[in-house]
C-alpha cells in the first residue's frame, strides 16, 4: 500500500531564479541547497505548511539526463505554459491572489467562479502553471 | 485545473466578484508591511489606523485571513528570519536584534515557542547538518536521484565514505 508522496520534481530552467520565486515570492521553505560539484546544486523546498513533501527543483539542462535535443524540446515546452505542476490551496484566495500579484507573480487567470469552486492559475518563472484554490473547494 | 490554452480561451467564467475587496487589499498591505518592515519598531495600531480600522476589526480579519493575529504574525516572521540567520552562521543575540527583537530572553523564549526548539539549539544542529552536508553532501540526496544524475559515479566533490 503507497502511503505518502514525499518528493516530487518541478521541472525548472534556472534553479537561481526558481530559489527566489519559490522561496521569496510564494513563501516555501528551503529545505536542502546542497552544491553536487561545480555545475550541480541538490535543491529542494516545502510548501509552509507541508515539511513532509519536498519538490525537488529540477534544472532542465543538457546533462546525463537530458540529452541536447530533449534539454532543448522541454525548455521550450516549459516555457510555452504546457506543464501543469498542480493545486497549490490556500485560506483565502483572494488575499493570496491580491499578495503574489504584489510580489509580481504573473497570473494566468484571476480568482474566478468555476463549478468546482474559485480558481486562480499562475506561472511559476520558468512558466510551468498551477492552480490556485482555497482549501474549502476540497471540503476540508 | 486544465493547460492554459484552454484556461484563457474560456469565455464562460466570469472573474468573482471579490467579497470586501477594499477590506482585502488593506488587510494583504499591512501583511505585506509586516513582511518588509519585521525588524523595525512596528507599531501595530498604526497599521490599522493606516487601514482605517478599527483595532478590533483588523485584527478579526487579518486572523479570518492568515490564521493567527498580526502580532503573531509579527512573531513568526521575525523568528523565520532569525532561523535563517542562524543557518547563516550569526550568533543567537546577533539574529535577536537583526530581527527586531530587544531583548534576548524575550527572542528566546518566543523562537522555542514558535521553533519548538532554543535558537542555540537549533542553531547547534544546522551547523552540524552543513558540516555534515559539505563533508557527505551525497547523504542528503536520495540514492535514486543521485544514481539518475551521474552523481555516484563523480563523486569526487565528496570527502565522506557513501
Amino acid at each position: 500500500m503507497i502511503t505518502k508522496m514525499t518528493i516530487t520534481n518541478i521541472h525548472v530552467i534556472n534553479q537561481d531564479s526558481a530559489y527566489d520565486f519559490y522561496v521569496n515570492k510564494l513563501g516555501f521553505k528551503l529545505v536542502d541547497d546542497i552544491p553536487m560539484g561545480p555545475d550541480a546544486r541538490w535543491l529542494t523546498v516545502s510548501p509552509p505548511e507541508q515539511p513532509d513533501l519536498q519538490l525537488v527543483l529540477f534544472p532542465v539542462k543538457v546533462s546525463k539526463i537530458f540529452p541536447k535535443e530533449t534539454a532543448e524540446t522541454l525548455i521550450s515546452l516549459i516555457k510555452q505554459g504546457v506543464f501543469g505542476c498542480g493545486v497549490l490551496t490556500c485560506n483565502d484566495v483572494f488575499a493570496t491572489y491580491e499578495e503574489l500579484k504584489a510580489k509580481g507573480v504573473e497570473f494566468i487567470k484571476p480568482p474566478t467562479k468555476e463549478f468546482y469552486g474559485t480558481e486562480a492559475l499562475f506561472k511559476d518563472d520558468s512558466g510551468n502553471f498551477f492552480s490556485l484554490q482555497p482549501i474549502n473547494n476540497f471540503g476540508k | 485545473m486544465n493547460n492554459i490554452s484552454r484556461h484563457s480561451n474560456s469565455k464562460k467564467t466570469p472573474t468573482v466578484e471579490y467579497p470586501r475587496f477594499y477590506l482585502y487589499i488593506r488587510i494583504v498591505q499591512a501583511k505585506l508591511f509586516i513582511d518588509n518592515n519585521y525588524a523595525e519598531e512596528i507599531d501595530l495600531d498604526n497599521i490599522s489606523d493606516e487601514a482605517y480600522f478599527s483595532k478590533f476589526h483588523f485584527i478579526r480579519l487579518f486572523k479570518s485571513i492568515y490564521g493567527k493575529t498580526p502580532h503573531q504574525y509579527l512573531i513568526s516572521v521575525r523568528v523565520e528570519k532569525a532561523q535563517q540567520l542562524l543557518r547563516n552562521d550569526k550568533t543567537v543575540s546577533e539574529a535577536c536584534f537583526l530581527v527586531g527583537f530587544k531583548s534576548i530572553t524575550t527572542f528566546s523564549g518566543l523562537f522555542k515557542k514558535v521553533a519548538g526548539e532554543s535558537p542555540s539549539s537549533y542553531a547547534a544542529r544546522h551547523k552540524e547538518a552543513k558540516e555534515q552536508a559539505r563533508k557527505a553532501p551525497l547523504t542528503f540526496v536520495p540514492g535514486c536521484y543521485a544514481y539518475q544524475h551521474g552523481w555516484l559515479e563523480n563523486s569526487n566533490f565528496e570527502e565522506g565514505n557513501i
